[in-house]
């Protein structure tokens, strides 16, 4: 299980902030303690560049072969569209475990990410939900259908949007239905 | 003269869902059959599709408890647990080392009962309704524990940030332990239905294999995983509540046979080792116990204006019955958050489904899609279109198949 080094929080940062120099902004290192012992866990986060991205993931599969990949959470702040991919490294070690969250802004004009599915196969459902919930293009991505909202949806209407494009037509409040 | 018929063999597709009674969540399968196996696999998911994070951002994060806890009735313990350890980390609330252990106890009595319910249906999906019935019997045992330690069967209602909301004091411990003393008793005799029997193994060994290759690529979590050699276990890994302090290691299906297939037999063994695990750890939490507070700050109203204060962002993960359950969640200045991410442990595991059910027969697929233990029950027909000729298959037949395949193996 352990071909590769354990790296501390702080090891990790810095070999991505050499490689990439300004395309990684705003790391943070979170130690928090649990149980009476206080064990304790490590959340990284960081901020990388659009540009960055798909470079930034393979060099974490060198640092890593196979990174857990949770999520992709993503939220719309008004002109950007920031996605969050949650990752964790050496499981399987007990209680060396560490998160790594990479926050990605995009543009809303121009919302296009890489797809990281041909390095982290795992990763196609969450890709495919934020295209249909944000609005997110991503490229290359191998099947390219809606997962999570019907078909009869209507298109360029994305739910997590807080703008014209979001869903509050489709909201049925029933107060005022009066059901 | 003869006449030659020209024929064109090919493959035929067989949508199975979005409702089914293979499927315990409803989700949409398009197989692709040559003969009686499968030739490929496609997956459409959406069916329960509520809306819950949206509505998440309308709600105060103790009202938001409350609506995870009805995001899955099976786990409905793990997602406002994971909930409040996100908002706990964003908001830098010192969780009572009592509530730690408190909270290790539920989630372990919630394992026992998801593993037992998990059972019993992949019993009933090989044919075998008596130890549907004979399992499920002793999940009422747990759910009784359950009921008399939080006041409720399913969704508990035990969860508050900061801690939990109702203690179990010394008097409660007679009952814990005798509940957990007929565990170990009957543990005996479901490993020996499970894993000694020769129509189980016929079943269930060789089938629906994930490899390691596949399982750590696709991410998968839970048992899924760890039967495929793959050591991902949210509590070992990143230690939360009071698993730091406890004694137990991952489970894999080679410390109890020596090897690992990752078939749905090594997925049988995990979750049978699994329930042990958590008898065993529900006893060293209850001789354990420290005393103290079980919540930090029992005054709700001070709670939530400590909440509003809160900024930033934070995840909450842990080990649910069926996998790694992760939450995401941002806090502004107003009330409501201004992001919640929700994944359950299933989204993870329904892409190893298109490997394992590649090669296998339709007879098969009732059994393989529960060994991964997906989330929810239901059922309805399928529809089986074959050139102009359509026929349906309702449910109950595709599980007579699977009954039928049984029987045919036991001659």
């Amino acid at each position: 299980m352990t071909n590769h080094t354990i790296l501390t929080p702080e090891q990790l940062v810095q070999s991505f902030q050499e490689k990439f120099s300004t395309d990684i902004t705003n790391p943070r290192i979170e130690r928090r303690t649990s149980g009476i012992k206080k064990i304790e866990f490590v959340h990284i986060w960081m901020n990388v560049s659009n540009n960055a991205f798909k470079d930034a993931i393979k060099h974490l599969i060198s640092l890593h072969p196979s990174p857990h990949f949770a999520v992709a959470s993503g939220y719309d702040l008004g002109d950007t569209i920031e996605l969050v991919y949650h990752f964790s490294l050496y499981y399987g070690l007990t209680h060396k475990e560490i998160s790594l969250n990479m926050t990605v802004p995009l543009p809303k004009t121009n919302p296009v990410i890489d797809t990281i599915t041909d390095l982290i196969p795992g990763a196609l459902i969450s890709e495919q939900e934020k295209q249909e919930m944000l609005g997110v293009v991503v490229k290359g991505i191998p099947t390219n259908t809606r997962v999570f909202i019907s078909d009869d949806f209507p298109e360029n209407m994305y739910p997590w949007r807080r703008d014209e494009t979001g869903p509050a037509s489709q909201v049925r409040n029933l107060h005022e239905v009066k059901k | 003269m003869t006449k030659t018929k020209q024929t064109t063999k090919t493959t035929f597709r067989l949508p199975i869902g979005p409702i089914h009674p293979a499927l315990k969540e409803p989700v949409m399968f398009e197989f692709e059959i040559d003969g009686e196996k499968i030739v490929d696999v496609g997956v459409r998911l959406g069916h329960v599709h509520r809306a819950i994070e949206w509505a998440g951002t309308r709600r105060n994060p103790i009202q938001i408890l409350y609506l995870a806890e009805r995001i899955c009735g099976i786990c409905s313990y793990c997602h406002p647990m994971s909930f409040a350890l996100a908002v706990e980390r964003i908001a830098d609330i010192q969780v009572p080392e009592r509530a730690e252990y408190l909270r290790v106890i539920q989630a372990e009595l919630e394992r026992i009962c998801s593993h037992i319910l998990w059972a019993g249906v992949a019993a009933h999906e090989i044919g075998f309704d008596s130890v549907l019935f004979l399992t499920w019997e002793m999940r009422e045992k747990a759910l009784d524990l359950t009921e008399y330690l939080t006041g409720n069967r399913i969704t508990k209602g035990i969860t508050m940030i900061g801690g939990v909301r109702r203690d179990i004091t010394p008097d409660m411990h007679p009952k814990i332990r005798e509940t957990l003393r007929y565990f170990k008793e009957h543990f005996e005799k479901l490993r020996h239905i499970f894993l000694d029997d020769k129509t189980v193994r016929m079943r269930c060994q060789g089938a629906g294999v994930l490899t390691k290759e596949h399982a750590l690529g696709l991410c998968a979590v839970g048992p899924t995983t760890r039967a495929s050699g793959v050591k991902k276990d949210v509590r070992c890994d990143q230690p939360y509540f009071a698993f730091g302090d406890l004694e137990f290691d991952y489970i894999t299906p080679d410390v109890l046979t020596g090897e690992v297939n990752g078939d749905v037999y090594d997925r049988v063994i995990v979750r049978l080792l699994e329930v042990k695990q958590s008898i065993d750890l529900i006893e060293q939490c209850l001789d354990k116990m420290p005393s103290g507070d079980i919540v930090s700050e029992p005054k709700l109203a001070k709670l939530l204006s400590q909440l509003k204060k809160a900024r930033g962002e934070g995840i909450g993960r842990m080990e649910a019955p069926r996998g790694e359950v992760i939450h995401y969640v941002r806090l502004t200045e107003n009330d409501a958050p201004f992001a919640w991410k929700v994944r359950a442990p299933t989204y993870n595991n329904i892409l190893p489904w298109i490997p394992m059910l590649k090669g296998q027969q339709i007879a098969d697929i009732p059994i393989v899609a529960a060994s991964t233990d997906p989330c929810m029950s239901c059922t309805n027909r399928v529809a089986v279109v074959h050139q102009n000729n359509r026929y349906t298959l309702t449910g109950e037949d595709l599980h007579k198949m699977s009954i039928r395949k049984t029987r045919r193996m036991q001659q």
